[in-house]
């Protein structure tokens, strides 16, 4: 090959794997990481109430023939305040939602839940975060969807974004 | 107040980034050489105003001001004011605004420092400076704000990774990126040269300390990282092949070519479009890095925010600088002439060698890191991991340690085989009598990477000392003693990795507060477990005492449950001896009183950064030796 055409080689290339980094940064991102437990019964649990006007949360709660979501919150934590509203609209369409606080206090529970609105059936108190971990949750906010038989349907990992409510309806329909 | 104060600055320094850029374009279209006068104190001010916005946004770090996104998000007003600190640069957009203060900062360096320059190149290089810095300034002003403030202000932060909470932190990261930064200036050298064609032993000699501290400061970022991961992610190991770790790792192997090549050129004049090659590569391989551990395309422990604009903005900088800077490439350096001859046994065919297989290993690592990414363009999803990594980069590494025993003792320009057989005489007959030794004690036990690295290790440890043989040790230049140490270096941080891979004594046990284990000549009494408290954790912390026939040492590994965020971490407890380390790691609970120990005798492991450590200061030596040469120069001449 001729030295002049030799000297385009890198340019080349390095337009190769620019491509390639463009294509992945294009296509639709996967962050959805289909959890083991999904279509496993949720693990026993029972909790002590996180508020003051809201019942404790039992494992046992939960097989009672209708869907349902079971949101991992906590006071202290910035993006379950933001995923609040979602929540919200979720409950007005007719969801049953229970809670499980993380490492949380009463008193901060109730003084979240007044200023973001109060979505929950249910609120149970998991103060050393060991029901989190039986349900491979590792941060918060996750919501788990739950079918009519008390299984685990679906994981969502962070918050609920405005546009993931239709998908979360949908899913909670498909748990019939 | 310090937030917009800062946030003004950061629009200054961008304003000045472009009179800059503007300056010099018209300084070197018209041929007004004048023009460097008014660019230069363009430039030093540009430094300046970045560093007053980099020490705002640290202000509002350590007074925790929770109106600021950034601090809200990233620190918390109970975190020890070191993580406040360094919390202002663990995070993107803080570390985006270190990247430019160091950018502005180096490109005042140049502008007020460098003389021995060309006028033409001098400005071109400063216009390419301020040309890469006015990307980065677009990215932080328009996709990552790091003064955005939050309303209403929350009343408390969401805390900093506890994984980050750590001193290693508070210097990793900075380190790394003033590597990464003086490569830049490597690279706006390159481009200078390139535009004015003036590629020759005078611009390797105003590029050569540039690229010296790159590494050095490259070095001792990856030596910290590594020393990091070993003893905060508890798993015993010192390297990962993960992403991020090639991130810094391909950089660095660029460097190290570069900084062998643009001494071939400074010294004999040759090498020329080879020595720009790499240092476009160099500067393009810390891009890359800082895309993947951005774009969060790559999963990785490291990965700080995933959002794929900020992914599409620097894959569109990359595209710019490095595809414009390759195409400049292609352009004019046919016009560059080729630079002076050397016959296939010499220094010169040595460093070429190194050049070669450093970048063969630079290929393997490139590969491995974007594999992933192409299967998954075909749909398959894989990972690549360590056994890859080590097998087929494991032996061109070794050659190149060979290569680095032999390549001192050649002469510039041509030499005989006869005369070098000689010079390494010594060292080859070691090499055969350990190998001869290890094989007969070892084989069987030992792996073949790790065999050969030790049987390799030591006669590569006495060769890279023969360049001081039969020469005044205090008359031999400091670059000389900054090569030597440099190399012994390498050889010593070989030894400490085979001695880790080949003798390391693992166990794993479940043990009750009282009882004792024995493992590698130590005895460790489980003594009690107890919570304890820090300033924002708290954790189960074990007392072990722990003794090999002498006097007992305690130890106490701890498994810490940070509150904010949330997260249980295990700080793993080393005890440092003269031939190795203990290295003991506290898991979960068994079942009822019985407790998961961790326990590694590691032997010699500490080589591993010791040797990482002299590898920078030779670095350093070198970097003083050639400058120290360089000022004698001036004065001499200034005399005359």
């Amino acid at each position: 090959m001729k030295r002049s055409l030799l000297l385009w080689v890198p340019l080349a290339a390095f337009v190769a794997v620019l491509l390639l980094l463009a294509g992945r940064l294009a296509s639709p991102d996967d962050h959805v990481i289909e959890s083991r437990l999904v279509g496993q019964p949720l693990p026993a649990f029972d909790l002590p109430a996180a508020a003051s006007d809201r019942p404790a949360l039992r494992s046992t709660d939960m097989a009672h023939g209708k869907p349902r979501l079971v949101n991992i919150f906590a006071s202290w934590c910035l993006p379950c305040a933001a995923e609040a509203p979602q929540l919200m609209a979720l409950r007005r369409a007719g969801v049953e939602i229970d809670g499980i606080a993380i490492r949380d206090a009463r008193a901060d529970v109730d003084a979240f839940l007044n200023k973001h609105g109060n979505p929950y059936t249910r609120i149970g108190l998991d103060a050393r975060s060991t029901v989190q971990m039986a349900l491979g949750s590792s941060g918060v906010p996750e919501t788990f969807v739950i079918d009519a038989r008390g299984r685990i349907a679906h994981q969502h990992i962070g918050d609920i974004r405005a546009d993931d409510v239709p998908k979360m309806l949908q899913r909670l329909e498909a748990a019939r | 107040m310090i937030a917009e104060a800062g946030l003004i600055a950061l629009w200054l320094a961008a304003a000045l980034a472009l009179l800059q850029l503007a300056l010099t374009t018209m300084g070197l279209w018209g041929g007004k050489d004048e023009l460097l006068g008014t660019a230069r104190p363009v430039a030093v001010t540009q430094g300046v105003l970045t560093a007053i916005s980099f020490c705002a946004l640290v202000a509002l770090f350590l007074r925790s001001d929770m109106s600021m996104l950034l601090v809200a998000s990233n620190s918390h007003s109970a975190k020890p004011w070191l993580y406040k600190f360094a919390g202002a640069w663990g995070n993107h957009e803080g570390s985006m605004l270190l990247w430019v203060t160091v950018m502005g900062m180096a490109g005042a360096a140049v502008a007020l420092f460098e003389r021995a320059l060309r006028r033409d190149t001098h400005m071109a290089t400063l216009g390419g400076q301020a040309a890469i810095s006015l990307g980065f300034y677009a990215f932080l002003l328009f996709s990552s704000n790091p003064f955005a403030r939050i309303d209403p202000a929350p009343t408390n932060g969401q805390g900093l990774n506890p994984l980050l909470q750590d001193p290693g932190l508070a210097f990793h990261p900075p380190t790394l990126y003033l590597g990464y930064v003086g490569l830049s200036v490597a690279f706006s050298f390159a481009i200078g040269a390139l535009l004015t064609r003036r590629v020759d032993a005078a611009f390797a000699r105003a590029m050569r300390p540039w690229v010296l501290a790159a590494w050095v400061l490259l070095t001792l970022g990856i030596t910290a990282g590594s020393y990091w991961a070993y003893y905060e992610l508890g798993w015993g190991g010192w390297w990962f092949w993960d992403p991020v770790e090639n991130a810094s790792l391909m950089p660095w192997l660029a460097a190290t070519a570069l900084l062998h090549s643009v001494t071939v050129l400074a010294t004999r004049d040759s090498l020329r479009a080879w020595t720009v090659m790499l240092a476009v590569i160099a500067f393009s391989m810390s891009m890359v890095g800082t895309f993947l551990v951005r774009s969060g395309i790559l999963t990785s422990v490291h990965a700080f925010a995933v959002d794929p604009e900020r992914g599409s903005f620097i894959l569109a900088l990359l595209a710019l600088y490095i595809g414009g800077a390759l195409a400049l490439f292609g352009w004019r350096v046919g016009a560059v002439r080729e630079g002076a001859p050397f016959r296939p046994v010499s220094r010169e065919s040595a460093l070429v060698m190194n050049n070669l297989l450093l970048c063969v290993v630079l290929g393997i690592v490139l590969i491995g890191t974007l594999y992933p990414l192409m299967t998954e363009a075909f749909g398959h999803k894989v990972s690549v991991g360590a056994p890859y990594f080590d097998r087929i980069a494991g032996p061109i590494a070794l050659t190149l340690m060979l290569l680095m025993a032999v390549g001192p003792l050649l002469r510039w320009r041509h030499d005989n085989l006869a005369a070098l057989g000689k010079r390494i005489a010594v060292p080859a007959l070691l090499l055969a009598l350990s190998l001869i030794a290890l094989i007969a004690i070892g084989a069987g036990t030992i792996g073949v990477l790790p065999l050969l690295g030790l049987a390799i290790a030591i006669p590569v440890g006495v060769a890279s000392l023969a360049p001081l043989w039969k020469r005044k040790l205090l008359r031999t230049p400091l670059f000389t003693w900054g090569m030597v140490i440099a190399h012994l270096g390498c050889a010593v941080s070989l030894a400490g990795m085979a001695c880790d891979s080949a003798f390391t004594v693992e166990k794993l046990v479940a043990a009750r507060p009282g009882e004792s284990i024995r493992t590698a000549g130590w005895t460790l009494v489980f003594e009690r477990i107890a919570p304890i408290a820090g300033d924002n954790w708290t954790a189960l912390q074990a007392d072990i005492r722990a003794s090999r026939g002498g006097g007992a040492v305690m130890i106490r590994p701890q498994s810490r449950f940070f509150t904010l965020p949330p997260t249980a971490t295990s700080e793993a407890a080393l005890l440092t001896r003269w031939n190795g380390q203990l290295y003991v790691v506290l898991g979960q609970e068994a079942d009822a009183g019985r407790w998961q120990l961790r326990i590694w005798w590691k032997p010699f492991v500490t080589l591993i950064w010791l040797g990482g450590i002299m590898i920078a200061l030779g670095g350093v030596l070198a970097l003083i030796g050639r400058e120290r040469r360089g000022w004698r120069h001036k004065w001499r001449r200034a005399e005359a």
